[in-house]
């Protein structure tokens, strides 16, 4: 087995601050550009927010920054090391994420869910695991109680034994940032962290994302629903049509009449609340 | 409740006075099955294994015998029982009942046939025979009629330590007589109607509750379960009085489990699909052969038996590095294919290396013969011996060493099954991508699970080399890759005890089965398909493969979910309880 790099929260920083630092990325499919000279920033602790109409190209600038796409032109870094294009890579440099439509290992517990997140983190190899050697043993002892202070800390401490797939939908949304956070992340990135949930949920939700920002992590988040960013977000990037549109604090962002017309479509009309497209 | 509480769709008011004629009738029934037996069957000495004495049973009829009292009592008791009460809820009575009746009428019915195949003619059946029909289908129809039972309780009685542990031990004892008794019938009639028996014993067992019971012993004294199953396949030799045919079939038994579990690495736990196993069984062997010593083989350096293992081991992994690492970045199908395709590369390719182009190493198709036997510490596995006063012969001696590969093989697959390296596996089987993206090395973890899995099966193969004497090509063919995978597949992925059945039952049948070889593979095919149709997720099927095959069934998912807190509770009794969730 490959051993894993040392613990991401060892790694350095650049002076500046910057964790996360993309350059003029490009990703091409044949004659779709989907994402097109996109560059963004994001420094330690802040929360990052990235809006934009169905089909801007979210999505596929978060996976050309975790690996699951190269970049047809551009260059990323993380804490000053250019990014691994793989996504297993990422993940040991310090980057996790959760998906837009849920993606945990359904037939697996909430705490067996958690505990694939600790693999990365981990060593101990085929040879440990047969003859059940101590580092076999402390590892798997180690995993298990960190895996509980996580489900704990999203608050599903009392499901830890119930199958992912009979969790509710906003349980599902939880597990899946406490599975993140197992990789011991220094940069959180979630895409749409709030799809389908109700008020309640959404509050929670946001609750949860400052916490995790007092633990010292970055997040770069990906949403629809306005009210949810403009409160949550120190800096907002908007792309639209795979360009970054405008970017700076929520409330600049949110008054810009191009952001406006981008969802809405017709200048004219200016409502507080423009939610999706 | 539904409206037709019975196994018939007949309205349950319709059936509501029939039910105590049903009970009767079901006694009637296997009374007339044990009077059935009293008389003769057949006057026939060759049917059966001899069932032509009146008043004097044959072994096969005891068994009978049992079968019906069972009945009798199942069907008895909710007459004796007639108020609610722990006793009436313990067991599915009326449900156990049913599949008793089904089983006089299925071993009736064998009986019967059998009686007419092996003596030439139904008018070789004789009343005694056709009694037991009658008695089975009077049982079956009263059976059918009965009301369904509610769900027994008797697999949540807690019961004592040591009342388990005896119940484990009789248990055991139970299956080890019923091995050595079934491998000790010589008519296929005789062992189809014993397997019949066995079945439909099981299956009353199963289904009035008793079962879980067991099982809940077994549970709670897993390790002292497994000592007590390695202890009976111990003794298992000397049941056989020095008997060298069924020690041969046990031990090729063993050779294919041990296989099969190798092979349910790859496929069940990781879920990659490998078509072409047995090639790794075939390196193991051809490797052990090569350096065996053999005055066939063209390598004359003779390392000891222990350092001969690992170097098979080594070369079927190499093997499975080979063929895994390019060919693992592609799945499902398209890995089936290639694996498909290695299999025959390797069967040619032993074929080719005789020397007309290239090494000579394999003999080309006569493959390497005489391949000695092994000798440790001057205990020769050639020989029989006397332990304790019993005769053994060589097989047992063989069987004994595959016993001991068995448990390293079950060793390292349940402990890494039970890591990170196990989770990972799990991960990936469930989805790919996203175990990527939490950083499991999902390539890595293919490769070892390819290669890891290799390994295991070039450890059978080095027994096998000598177990068999020669090694040729033409024993690794695709058809022996299909069996192992069927094997899996029928016991149930991901298992260690149904992968163990499923082998057992691959291999045990063909070699009792003799006179059904030419159809053998149109049998196991019609079995393969009811498997598919009626339980996907195999004989013994692990929670999590039964959830994928029942993925709308709500209740069962709450059943697993329930288990897996009665394993995490078993395991960790100081953590976090679980008791909110209840």
């Amino acid at each position: 087995m490959t051993a894993a790099p040392a613990p991401a929260t060892d790694a350095p920083v650049t002076e500046d601050g910057v964790l996360l630092d993309a350059r003029n990325v490009t990703m091409q499919f044949g004659g779709l550009r989907a994402v097109g000279d996109v560059s963004m920033q994001v420094h330690a602790g802040e929360i990052v927010g990235l809006i934009g109409p169905n089909g801007a190209g979210k999505t596929t600038f978060f996976n050309c920054l975790t690996g699951l796409y190269k970049p047809t032109a551009g260059s990323v870094t993380f804490a000053g090391q250019p990014l691994p294009p793989r996504p297993r890579k990422v993940v040991y440099a310090g980057m996790a994420r959760t998906f837009q439509n849920i993606r945990l290992f359904h037939n697996m517990t909430a705490l067996e869910n958690v505990m694939v997140g600790r693999y990365c983190r981990t060593k101990s190899n085929a040879f440990d695991a047969v003859f059940r050697l101590p580092r076999h043993r402390r590892e798997e002892r180690e995993a298990t109680e960190r895996s509980r202070e996580l489900l704990a800390f999203v608050g599903l401490e009392n499901k830890a034994d119930t199958l992912s797939r009979n969790l509710p939908y906003g349980d599902q949304r939880r597990l899946e940032i406490a599975r993140a956070l197992a990789t011991d992340p220094k940069l959180l990135l979630l895409d749409e962290p709030t799809a389908g949930m109700n008020p309640q949920e959404t509050r929670e939700a946001e609750d949860l994302i400052f916490r995790i920002r007092d633990l010292g992590l970055a997040v770069l988040v990906i949403e629809h629903d306005m009210r949810f960013i403009f409160s949550l977000c120190d800096r907002v990037y908007c792309l639209v049509r795979g360009e970054v549109l405008v970017e700076g604090a929520g409330d600049i962002v949110q008054n810009d009449p191009r952001v406006i017309e981008a969802y809405i479509g017709a200048p004219t009309v200016v409502e507080e609340d423009g939610n999706d497209a | 409740m539904s409206r037709f509480t019975s196994a018939l769709t007949i309205p349950a008011e319709k059936l509501e006075k029939f039910q105590t004629a049903a009970h009767i009738g079901g006694i009637v029934a296997a009374a007339l099955g044990i009077v059935s037996v009293l008389l003769p069957w057949s006057y026939a000495h060759e049917a059966l294994d001899d069932v032509t004495y009146s008043a004097a049973p044959s072994p096969l009829q005891y068994n009978y015998i049992g079968l019906a009292v069972i009945a009798v009592v199942l069907f008895a008791a909710p007459l004796v029982l007639r108020k609610p009460g722990k006793a009436r809820d313990w067991v599915a009575w009326n449900t156990g009942a049913r599949f008793a009746g089904y089983g006089l009428l299925a071993t009736g019915f064998v009986g019967v046939a059998a009686i007419g195949i092996e003596s030439g003619g139904l008018i070789n059946v004789d009343p005694g025979g056709w009694l037991a029909l009658v008695a089975g289908v009077v049982g079956a129809v009263s059976g059918l009629v009965l009301f369904r039972s509610p769900e027994p309780s008797m697999g949540r009685i807690k019961t004592n330590t040591i009342v388990q542990i005896i119940a484990i031990a009789g248990g055991l004892a139970a299956v080890l007589f019923a091995a050595a008794f079934a491998l000790g019938l010589s008519g296929a009639g005789a062992f189809l109607f014993y397997l019949t028996f066995a079945a439909f014993l099981a299956l009353t067992l199963v289904r009035t509750g008793v079962f879980g019971w067991f099982a809940k012993c077994a549970a709670d004294n897993k390790k002292i379960l497994v000592l007590a199953a390695f202890f009976v396949a111990f003794v298992f030799p000397f049941t056989q009085n020095g008997s060298d045919a069924n020690m041969s079939i046990a031990t090729q038994v063993l050779i294919f489990s041990a296989t099969a579990l190798g092979l349910n690495i790859v496929v069940g736990l990781v879920g990659l699909l490998d078509l072409g196993y047995i090639a790794f069984l075939g390196a193991g062997a051809f490797t052990s052969a090569v350096l065996s010593g053999s005055l066939y083989s063209h390598i004359h350096w003779h390392p000891p038996f222990i350092v001969t293992v690992l170097i098979s081991g080594c070369v079927s992994s190499f093997l499975g590095l080979i063929i895994g690492t390019p060919t693992l970045r592609v799945s499902g199908d398209y890995l089936a294919i290639v694996t498909l395709a290695f299999g025959e590369i390797f069967r040619i390719t032993m074929n080719n290396l005789d020397g007309s182009d290239g090494p000579n190493i394999t003999n080309g198709s006569n493959g390497i013969n005489n391949v000695p036997e092994l000798s440790f510490l001057g205990f020769n596995f050639g020989d029989a011996h006397q332990i304790f006063g019993i005769q053994v012969g060589r097989f047992a001696n063989y069987f004994w060493l595959m016993l001991l590969v068995l448990a390293v093989i079950m060793v390292v697959f349940v402990n890494l099954n039970r890591s990170r390296i196990g989770r990972g596996w799990v991960a990936i089987r469930e989805d790919e991508l996203a175990a990527e993206a939490m950083g499991v090395n999902t390539f890595g973890l293919k490769i070892l699970a390819f290669a890891g899995g290799a390994f295991l099966a070039g450890l059978a193969g080095a027994v096998k080399a000598h177990y068999d004497v020669s090694v040729t090509p033409d024993q690794y063919v695709f058809l022996e890759s299909a069996f192992l995978l069927a094997a899996v597949v029928l016991g149930g992925m991901g298992t260690v005890m149904g992968v163990l059945i499923g082998a057992t039952i691959l291999k045990l049948l063909p070699e009792k089965l003799r006179f059904f070889s030419d159809y053998r593979l149109m049998l196991f095919g019609l079995l393969l398909v009811f498997m598919m149709r009626f339980r996907p997720e195999g004989i013994i099927a692990d929670e999590r493969r039964q959830l994928e095959f029942h993925a709308e069934d709500e209740e069962l998912a709450e059943d697993v979910q329930e288990e897996l807190i009665a394993y995490h509770d078993h395991f960790n009794p100081d953590a976090v309880t679980t008791e909110d969730l209840r």
